[in-house]
């Protein structure tokens, strides 16, 4: 059994499991802390920061998510800095991305009071559609770098490192190395990227084709393109 | 952003591995597939065939309305010859012509009309020619339902033991040994426990492409648990660059290799005396036919350095939990039965088995061939491994399916290769093909034809008329994974539910539906009161099954309605045994069984200098029918044979080029991937490619215990060829993935 710490929420006394999180902790007493590029089958990395919590003696709001929970730590979940940071950090999300598939953040929005006009100047982040191989599309205005995708295609599931960050600050975003097209890569379209992102930007090829108007019928006949093809005289 | 009508869980129709699916619908259309991340399978992850190769089921070739051919419509005699029709895709409307006589044409009916067709033509040839005529390949793609109707239906009815399936072409001389040597014939622990591993083998299995996600468990067990992996392969498969040692053996040359470090491990007394003392028998017998297996003696035959040899064997057997995983490389092979008894005596002498983290484990390599199995979809066994020719179980069946005493057969039946090989006047004169693909998956294809043409009268239950189907005489369209209930049971004996996702398209109806409408009609016209054929839902068909199959007693469909239970579950409150052999095994004590090293039938020559072996890709499924017409086939759209480039260099052949593969029995024309993927002096091809067919080349010698092919080795050369020579010249693989 591990040892218990004691440590306040909310103003609640509570006891956690050593080498817990803050949010497990949280979720354990049933406080709500939003989460964005945290996924339960990812390593967490405190990227995004909507979890931040702020901790007594702490100078900066702590990312919930890596921060482990400490004897006698306390804790507040929504105070006012919390959550004036949480609304900043969703406006200025929606003022550089395409939100309109993350339903979950679009909640957090409504949740936090978020205002879309906030920056109204901010350069939004608009990139071609990838559709450059048969299973899955990447829409690039719709990431937010949670990372998760690369995660996965790396240590946390796949091991097979196709993906990564590329460029620096504004300008990052999530490429193949050298930017080759997927079916180049060392890619095995095996879509665990396409199962963990939380915005749409990526998504399985018929997923995709059906919200272009395309039919079902149509899809299916676009399978056989190639096979078409290969029956010609050469 | 799409909204689905509706989320359908249920278990991949691909691998063994059987990953839990999440099936997005929207108007009865697929459109994304997710896995649950807290299953306990596949933790959330899937292979492209899970996640995205779903889409045949609305290939326009599916067929969907019952089809015979026009001579039987007409009552006229069968045309000469047995010419393969495929359908061709005109406005949906697949009736194609054949060249040979109009009466040979494929005609749309009525279910009605195809069934009686079907009932009267079986009926005829039973009562002219008896059960040794008739034959039946089950599916290890369809549910355990399905299954063990089909069995049901060709011993209960036409009293035949005739009655086999694909293991036989995959993992049947494992099943043989494992029989032999513990009494039982699956994986002895589960792939969730791979993490638990401390050293653990690979060999002749490239898991990487073949199960997926059990190779993502490996990878994690290397990288964050700290096991270590010993991959023993003629090819440098992608696990090799996680392995701790990679031994590079000859095609083959398994049972050399495995007694060496059995030899090493007996020799440097590395072995588990009391395990031996109390858990097996044999033992004097054995070391002794060990003594010719030096480490030197398998370094000449197989290639691999004994200084490995002897550092394998000593890091599995002092290893605290060590276990072995396996798949074709070791069963497909004329001595196949001898390979898996080769790795299932390293388990014997160092005891790594009984326990979590052990084991001896094949990787099944279907997503039901285990299940179809269980069903009794063999020609030696009822359902759970009952054998035929024992009394007391024929006793037992004819109880449960209402046969007058005596009436079953006690004669063990036909293998999947015999029942072809038995195609001719006074053998076999009638097959029902469901859902298997022979006419792929054969080995040398050629004569595979000659006994195909050689029925009198061929079914075909499927969801496209395949290569096999393409010679039937009726075709019964039956529907895929996406459109029936039931279960499948994965690699590690774990039962888990398939369900309705959508309605079958057009005329098709679920397998099970067919069977007992069939039998019913069958029944009939023998006046024969049989068994139960008026089922009401796949349960009661389980239900019925587990009656007697004790592994299953405890299963039903509202205890797996989440997760599934691993069997033997003998009773409705057990749990289910993730870890078998604790204690014992089924048969008592292990048997040590005295190997010798036989060489493969077809060696290399100076006319033949390479060793073809064959297996699968990553993107591909077997024969085809499914993965073929999927967009997985533009993401690998045409047959390559691996080289190295030490050998292609001598033979002047560049990545890319064109070449001409030639055997002693066929020939193939496909371009070369000049790769260290394969090592020196052996070629690969993967057999899903009918146009470029590796099973034209590769050699029908059998197993003599098993009856599984020689798939893994034979001898052909390679010449380069014309861009012209090539099926298809306007294609080009263009993957960069290892």
């Amino acid at each position: 059994m591990a040892d218990k710490i004691n440590l306040i929420v909310d103003g609640n006394e509570i006891q956690a499991e050593q080498g817990k999180t803050l949010l497990e902790v949280a979720r354990e007493y049933g406080k709500d802390v939003p989460t964005i590029c945290y996924h339960d089958a990812t390593t967490a990395n405190a990227l995004c920061r909507i979890c931040v919590v702020e901790v007594e003696g702490q100078r900066v709001l702590q990312p919930a998510c890596i921060v482990k929970a400490a004897e006698n730590m306390k804790v507040q979940t929504r105070s006012e800095k919390v959550i004036r940071s949480r609304k900043t950090i969703l406006e200025m999300l929606d003022s550089t991305m395409d939100l309109s598939e993350a339903a979950e953040i679009q909640v957090m929005m409504k949740d936090y009071e978020a205002d879309p006009n906030r920056f109204p100047d901010a350069e939004r982040r608009e990139v071609p559609v990838k559709d450059d191989n048969p299973m899955y599309i990447r829409d690039y205005s719709k990431c937010l770098l949670c990372w998760r995708c690369v995660q996965v295609c790396a240590d946390d599931a796949q091991y097979t490192f196709a993906i990564n960050f590329e460029g620096r600050g504004y300008e990052t975003q999530i490429g193949t190395f050298f930017d080759k097209a997927i079916p180049e890569t060392t890619c095995v379209l095996c879509g665990q990227c396409v199962g963990v992102c939380p915005t749409g930007a990526l998504k399985p090829k018929r997923e995709f084709l059906l919200e272009q108007g395309m039919s079902p019928n149509e899809i299916s006949v676009l399978n056989t393109g190639r096979k078409r093809r290969k029956e010609k005289p050469t | 952003m799409l909204k689905p009508d509706r989320i359908v869980t249920t278990t991949c129709p691909y691998c063994g591995v059987g990953c839990n699916l999440q099936l997005h619908v929207k108007d009865d259309f697929i459109y994304k597939v997710t896995s649950p991340f807290d299953s306990p399978v596949n933790h959330g992850n899937l292979c492209v065939k899970g996640r995205f190769g779903y889409d045949f089921i609305y290939h326009p070739k599916r067929v969907t309305t019952p089809l015979v051919r026009r001579y039987l419509l007409e009552g006229k005699p069968k045309p000469e010859g047995r010419e393969q029709v495929f359908a061709v895709s005109k406005d949906g409307n697949p009736v194609a012509h054949s060249q040979i006589s109009n009466d040979w044409d494929w005609v749309e009916t009525d279910w009605d009309t195809a069934l009686n067709i079907t009932a009267d033509k079986l009926v005829e040839i039973y009562k002219r020619d008896g059960s040794d005529a008739m034959a039946v390949y089950c599916c290890a793609k369809a549910t355990n339902e399905d299954n063990y109707l089909l069995q049901k239906m060709y011993r209960a009815l036409f009293r035949t033991n005739n009655v086999d399936h694909c293991t036989r072409l995959c993992h049947a001389g494992s099943v043989v040994a494992l029989q032999q040597a513990t009494g039982s014939s699956a994986m002895s622990n589960t792939a969730s426990q791979v993490i638990m591993n401390d050293v653990f083998i690979v060999t002749g299995s490239n898991t990487g492409e073949n199960h997926p996600i059990i190779a993502l468990q490996m990878k994690e067990a290397v990288k964050q648990y700290g096991a270590k992996m010993i991959v023993v392969d003629p090819r440098r498969i992608d696990l090799v660059d996680f392995a701790e040692m990679w031994l590079p053996l000859k095609p083959g040359t398994n049972v050399p290799v495995f007694s060496a470090m059995a030899h090493v491990i007996v020799e440097e007394n590395l072995i588990n005396h009391e395990f031996i003392a109390n858990r097996t028998e044999g033992y004097q017998d054995f070391i002794e036919s060990l003594e010719k297996f030096t480490p030197e003696y398998a370094e000449e035959i197989s290639g691999v350095p004994a200084a490995d040899i002897r550092k394998a064997a000593r890091m599995y057997a002092t290893a605290k939990n060590a276990a072995i995983y396996w798949g074709m490389g070791i069963s497909q092979l004329s001595h196949g039965t001898a390979s898996a008894l080769a790795l299932i005596h390293l388990a014997f002498l160092t005891g790594h088995i009984g326990r979590d983290g052990t084991g001896l484990n094949p990787l099944r390599g279907q997503n039901n061939v285990q299940g179809a199995s269980d069903m009794g979809s063999m020609p030696f066994h009822y359902p759970g491994y009952m054998r035929v020719d024992n009394e007391d179980n024929a006793v037992q069946w004819e109880k449960t399916w209402n046969i007058e005493a005596g009436g079953l057969s006690r004669k063990l039946g036909l293998t999947t290769t015999e029942i072809l090989s038995h195609a001719h006047e006074g053998g076999v004169r009638a097959l029902f093909i469901m859902g298997e693909n022979p006419m792929m998956s054969e080995p040398n294809l050629n004569v595979t034809r000659h006994h195909m043409q050689q029925l009198e009268f061929l079914i075909s239950q499927d969801i496209f008329i395949n290569e096999s189907g393409a010679f039937a005489d009726v075709f019964l369209p039956a529907t895929p994974f996406a459109e029936k209930e039931g279960t499948f049971s994965n690699t590690d004996r774990r039962v888990q539910r398939v369900r309705v996702a959508q309605p079958p398209r057009g005329q098709a109806r679920p397998d099970w539906e067919i069977i007992c409408d069939l039998a019913l009609r069958i029944e009939s016209r023998l006046g024969r009161a049989t068994a139960k054929w008026d089922y009401s839902n796949p349960e009661e068909i389980l239900r019925e099954m587990a009656s007697v199959n004790k592994d299953y007693a405890g299963i039903t469909y509202e205890r797996i309605d989440k997760v599934g239970l691993i069997y033997p579950v003998p009773d409705l409150d057990h749990p289910g045994t993730p870890t078998l052999f604790t204690e014992s095994f089924p048969r008592g004590r292990g048997k040590f069984i005295p190997l010798d090293y036989v060489p493969v039938v077809e060696e290399p020559d100076d006319e033949y200098p390479f060793i073809l072996t064959t297996g699968r890709v990553l993107e591909h499924w077997h024969g085809g029918t499914m993965t073929r017409n999927s967009a997985l086939d533009e993401a690998y759209p045409e047959a390559r044979v691996e080289m190295h480039p030490a050998d292609a260099e001598m033979h002047g052949i560049m990545n890319n080029m064109p070449v001409r593969v030639t055997s002693r029995r066929g020939e193939v024309v496909l371009r070369a991937t000049v790769t260290e993927k394969t090592s020196v002096g052996v070629v690969f091809i993967p057999f899903h490619f009918a146009e470029a067919a590796a099973n034209l080349l590769t050699n029908d010698a059998l197993d003599p215990q098993a009856k599984i092919p020689e798939f893994k080795a034979c001898a052909v050369q390679v010449f380069p060829a014309r861009e012209s020579d090539l099926p298809n010249p306007d294609i080009v693989l263009e993957r960069g993935r290892y």
